[in-house]
């Protein structure tokens, strides 16, 4: 056992866990996104960032990918570490204002505003559906593609892929379209973000496809119906 | 596009051990003879080195070396680094998109050309650089670009040997 | 290359190298050394050296003139260059029709031809011998030196020089463990960018725990402005292994990786030539000169990622798979390439390595400063005269640096800013341009070491554009995992771009800066981390510049296209039609001899015109 601190309390923590998993264990909230128990620890979403170390040296890691060591000092809530949440959550907002997910983390820590303009993919690029689609589905049907800001989450070639089964799990797991924010119900005072799950792919095709619908990552029930008559669309054929 | 037999491919791969982390160097190879990775070899590869398909995509994308699509049959690389930036390299890419009308990342329509940007080529004393085929143009001015593609246009055999690719 | 006969002792070794010694003593014929580098070829250096053999095979001078063919001098402004032994004469822009003179004058009747001599830019004085010349005066060789000594593809070329004899001083009397006290006494720190003391870094890979560990030469240099590496790689490969094979024997590695960039044909070419010629001489491999020592040396090709450059994220290319870096801990040190220790040194401190051993680490602990020792090869270039690699001693200024080595600002025109570090570092203003280099002073100062690019800028270079310039490059090359960096670089530079476009409004600039400490704080890797730095060193410094573009949509420098029109100056225009020739709009009207007038509804600002016109009469502002 290891022993450190957090937020001025002495905690143990086990050889080989993370700061998250030493934090929830004592009850500390720690703000996620990208994490998930059951699936690998990425550190994409930076929510859950906390300052270590002492002195002038600090510095904020994701906990949920920094192991724990002898003698780590950790707070998790400090000046720093709440203007960097922020302004995480403010760079959310403007690719995913509809996230029911990051609408909440925003009303939760304060932000109140997004001053950049809003550019509505409806991702994050958290990971969780390529992690689940390969750690828990054992598919490997969609994945990170290019790097920086062209980056994106789709399946090899952009085409409908054999590895996919049409689970579902993807869109389970999915932070920015879980639920759609729409904002209060002007007769009540609920905010009815929670009825809606509206996969516009059933409009076209006979069973649901995946939510990548922006066109240019996988965009399978945007594409215009296929003309020809058994109205399958192209599927990738390994074997020509 | 060309028909490519998966025996080519496979003769291809086995210059190289068979492990996963003969990926990249693979992949550079295939690169180099086809001018692109075609779709074939990437599924071959997969099957090859076990690998899948999906992470092969995603070695494939994120490196700039690499493209999906076919390159054009001279290359235009453009420097875009610090140095050229400053002495007008900016300017000679924009002479260059706008005589081949295509921009930066593309090929032109009839396959002649491929029009792409590097960060830096080490040759920051004789900026702006623009390198066509492997040739390195030092000091390139705006009235050089249409020179410079005349050049290859007529497939003019270039005794000037400066750069093997 | 013929085939190297295989040394089977450290004794056989000395006595190669000794023998070597004696045959460079012996030539007593003159020598013409060429630099012919990746910029000295693309100037024309192959040619020059092809007249130069024309000449000598037609006058049949073989026995009286040695033309040796070398990698980069350094002096990448007077390329090709020319150095003559041994009458120590430096000839600069050298062509191939002055070939027969060259020889016929200096070689033969050992008279100067003064009008390939150097000059001095604000003196005009020539000088001759390269100790003369200012761009040289200040600078301290010690690694880039030999460069102009050697044929970089002939190993024989290396031992004449005292090649390999760090090796063998190496491996006949010193332990491991001493060999790691000598580096971390002589102070020497990673000339990478990040500045970690190397002796440390090579004690706690020695020390973590594992059979198998590796050694890697970082040769990624992706700094855009940046190429020393490449010129080290290039001119003098053998140094660089050398260094590898003394940091393997002491960290006790038995397997080491040179991961080099895509870009550098001619050094990779050169490098693996020279394993390839080590390992004949078996100077690599197994049992190396008998002491039971093994290590082999692979080559692992970099395929265009800026962010490989990242320890980790190298580590994870050379293992096949998308560069993206890791957290640390566990550093690549203990858990580092197929999850064993792995000590990673960039190429010049590797190169390094193989001067502290052979003269000690106290002489090389007088060099520089208190924390900063030994030299550092900087890339001078952009808006200076004598444009070239520089290395200099640690805690030299940056006026030093920039007016007696860079000889000052082409054109009389006025010293706007220095960037140092590349997209991880920042610009200094002229009231910088006092202080010592070294790690410290730097990062103090809002800028970092990095790998030693160092661009000029002068009065026409706008720092809102190079920051917007710099943005774009992160905002490519990140590698996408982290929100801050990805999203943080992308939304960096969308508000830059609407500034240089004039479309600023109030509050941009705090957002700004708010913005870039939050991706500075929130950040994975160094690549994240510094991406910032581009953007809070031009708001330090040049605040001002960013408000005259949001309140008066202006650009000073005349560089922000949106910002700034072209037009014609009256007094200064002869009606040659010039620029109306190139104009791509045909925004340019005007008959010979009659003043010519740009139509700004036309024109799309591409700087044709201004390139075209010989009587200085376009104006931009």
């Amino acid at each position: 056992m290891i022993t450190m601190k957090m937020n001025n309390l002495d905690v143990q923590a086990e050889e080989g866990s993370t700061i998250l998993e030493t934090a929830k264990f004592y009850g500390l909230e720690i703000p996620t996104l990208c994490y998930n128990p059951g699936l690998s620890n990425f550190g994409g979403c930076r929510l859950c960032l906390v300052e270590i170390g002492e002195g002038p040296r600090t510095k904020l890691v994701s906990s949920c990918t920094y192991p724990v060591e002898e003698g780590l000092v950790v707070h998790t809530d400090t000046k720093r570490v709440l203007e960097a949440r922020k302004m995480m959550i403010e760079l959310m907002l403007s690719v995913a204002p509809y996230s029911k997910v990051i609408q909440d983390l925003a009303s939760r820590f304060g932000v109140k505003q997004v001053r950049f303009k809003v550019r509505n993919e409806e991702c994050v690029y958290c990971g969780l559906c390529v992690r689940m689609c390969a750690e828990q589905m054992d598919a490997r049907a969609i994945g990170f593609q290019n790097r920086g800001f062209k980056r994106k989450i789709s399946t090899p070639f952009d085409m409908r892929s054999p590895e996919c089964r049409l689970c579902g799990a993807c869109i389970y797991i999915c932070p920015a379209c879980q639920m759609r924010c729409i904002g209060p119900d002007p007769e009540t005072a609920v905010c009815n973000a929670c009825l809606n799950l509206d996969p516009t792919c059933v409009d076209v095709y006979d069973e649901l496809q995946c939510w990548m619908y922006d066109a240019g990552r996988c965009g399978t029930c945007v594409r215009e119906k296929p003309e020809n008559s058994d109205s399958k669309e192209q599927v990738r054929d390994d074997n020509p | 596009m060309q028909q490519i037999e998966v025996s080519e491919i496979m003769s291809l791969i086995k210059t190289h051990p068979i492990e996963k982390k003969s990926l990249i160097p693979i992949l550079q190879d295939i690169q180099t003879k086809y001018n692109y990775l075609p779709g074939i070899a990437l599924t071959t590869l997969s099957k090859t080195l076990d690998i899948p398909l999906i992470d092969i995509i995603g070695v494939a994308t994120f490196y700039r070396s690499f493209s999906l699509q076919p390159r054009g049959e001279h290359l235009v690389t453009v420097c875009m680094g610090t140095a050229c930036h400053v002495r007008g390299g900016p300017k000679i890419l924009e002479e260059f998109e706008r005589k081949l009308h295509i921009e930066a990342g593309e090929t032109t329509k009839d396959g002649q050309f491929s029009l792409e940007t590097v960060a830096c080529l080490g040759c920051c004393a004789i900026g702006p650089v623009v390198v066509v085929d492997g040739h390195y143009h030092a000091q390139t001015t705006i009235r050089n670009v249409v020179s410079i593609l005349k050049k290859y246009k007529k497939n003019e055999k270039n005794d000037e040997n400066t750069q093997e690719n | 290359m013929k085939t190297l006969k295989k040394i089977n002792s450290i004794d056989e070794l000395n006595k190669t190298v000794e023998a070597e010694i004696q045959r460079r003593r012996s030539e007593k014929r003159p020598i013409l050394t060429v630099s012919a580098g990746t910029c000295g070829q693309a100037r024309g250096s192959l040619k020059v050296i092809e007249a130069l053999e024309n000449v000598v095979e037609e006058k049949n001078l073989k026995d009286k003139v040695k033309i040796n063919v070398t990698g980069c001098h350094g002096f990448c402004e007077a390329e090709p260059n020319i150095i003559i032994h041994p009458h120590n004469v430096f000839y600069q822009h050298v062509q191939n029709k002055d070939a027969e003179e060259i020889i016929s004058d200096t070689i033969l009747n050992s008279q100067i031809i003064e009008r390939l001599l150097y000059s001095d830019h604000a003196t005009g004085e020539t000088a001759q011998k390269e100790e003369d010349i200012s761009f040289y005066k200040k600078q301290m060789r010690l690694v880039l030196g030999d460069n102009s000594l050697i044929d970089p593809t002939e190993i024989a070329d290396y031992l004449s020089i005292g090649g390999y004899r760090s090796l063998s001083k190496v491996l006949s009397t010193m332990t491991p463990e001493a060999v790691i006290d000598t580096i971390k006494q002589s102070g020497l720190r990673g000339r990478g960018g990040a500045g970690f003391p190397s002796g440390n870094k090579w004690a706690l890979t020695r020390g973590a725990k594992g059979e198998k560990k590796y050694i890697i030469c970082n040769a990624d240099e992706g700094d855009p402005g940046a190429y020393m590496d490449r010129s080290l790689m290039e001119g003098n490969p053998h140094r660089v292994l050398e260094g590898m094979i003394i940091g393997a024997y002491a960290i006790g590695a038995s397997q080491g990786y040179i991961y080099i960039r895509d870009e550098y044909p001619l050094a990779l070419k050169h490098i693996t030539l020279a394993i390839q010629q080590a390992e004949q001489l078996g100077l690599l491999g197994e049992n190396i000169l008998g002491t039971g020592f093994n290590l082999k040396i692979h080559i692992s090709k970099g395929a265009g990622a800026f962010v490989c450059g990242e320890e980790t994220a190298l580590i994870a290319s050379i293992e096949g798979k998308v560069g993206t870096p890791r957290q640390r801990p566990p550093f690549p040190a203990v858990r580092g390439l197929w999850k064993s220790p792995t000590n990673i040194n960039n190429v010049e401190t590797w190169g390094n390595v193989p001067i502290i051993i052979d003269k000690g680490a106290e002489w090389f602990s007088q060099i520089g400063t208190n924390g900063s020792k030994g030299t550092k090869i900087f890339s001078l270039v952009g808006k200076i005269n004598n444009t070239g690699l520089v290395e200099v001693p640690m805690g030299i200024t940056l006026r030093e640096v920039i007016y007696d080595v860079g000889g000052g600002i082409p054109g009389g025109k006025g010293f706007k800013a220095v960037q140092t570090g590349g997209p991880s570092g920042g610009c200094l203003p002229k009231e910088k341009l006092n202080l010592p280099i070294d790690y410290e002073s730097l990062t103090e100062a809002g800028s970092i070491m990095g790998s030693g690019g160092m661009i000029v800028m002068d009065e026409n270079t706008c720092m809102v554009d190079v920051a917007k310039y710099f943005l774009n490059f992160l905002r490519d090359e990140s590698c996408g995992i982290c929100l801050s960096c990805r999203e943080g670089t992308q939304r960096m530079w969308e508000i830059v771009k609407n500034i240089s476009e004039g479309n600023g409004k109030a509050g941009d600039i705090e957002l700004l800066d708010t913005l870039a400490k939050a991706v500075k704080d929130a950040s994975l890797c160094g690549l994240g981390q510094t991406a910032a730095n581009p953007v809070l060193s031009t708001l330090r410094y040049f605040r001002d510049e960013y408000e005259v573009h949001v309140r008066d949509k202006r650009c000073p420098a005349g560089v922000c296209k949106e910002l700034i029109q072209y037009s014609v100056l009256e007094d200064k225009c002869t009606g040659c039609l010039a620029c109306l020739k190139v104009c791509p709009s045909e925004a340019i009207t005007g008959e010979l001899k009659e003043v010519h007038i740009i139509d700004p509804s036309k024109c799309i600002k591409c700087g044709a015109c201004f390139e075209a016109c010989n009587f200085d009469a376009i104006q931009i502002e």
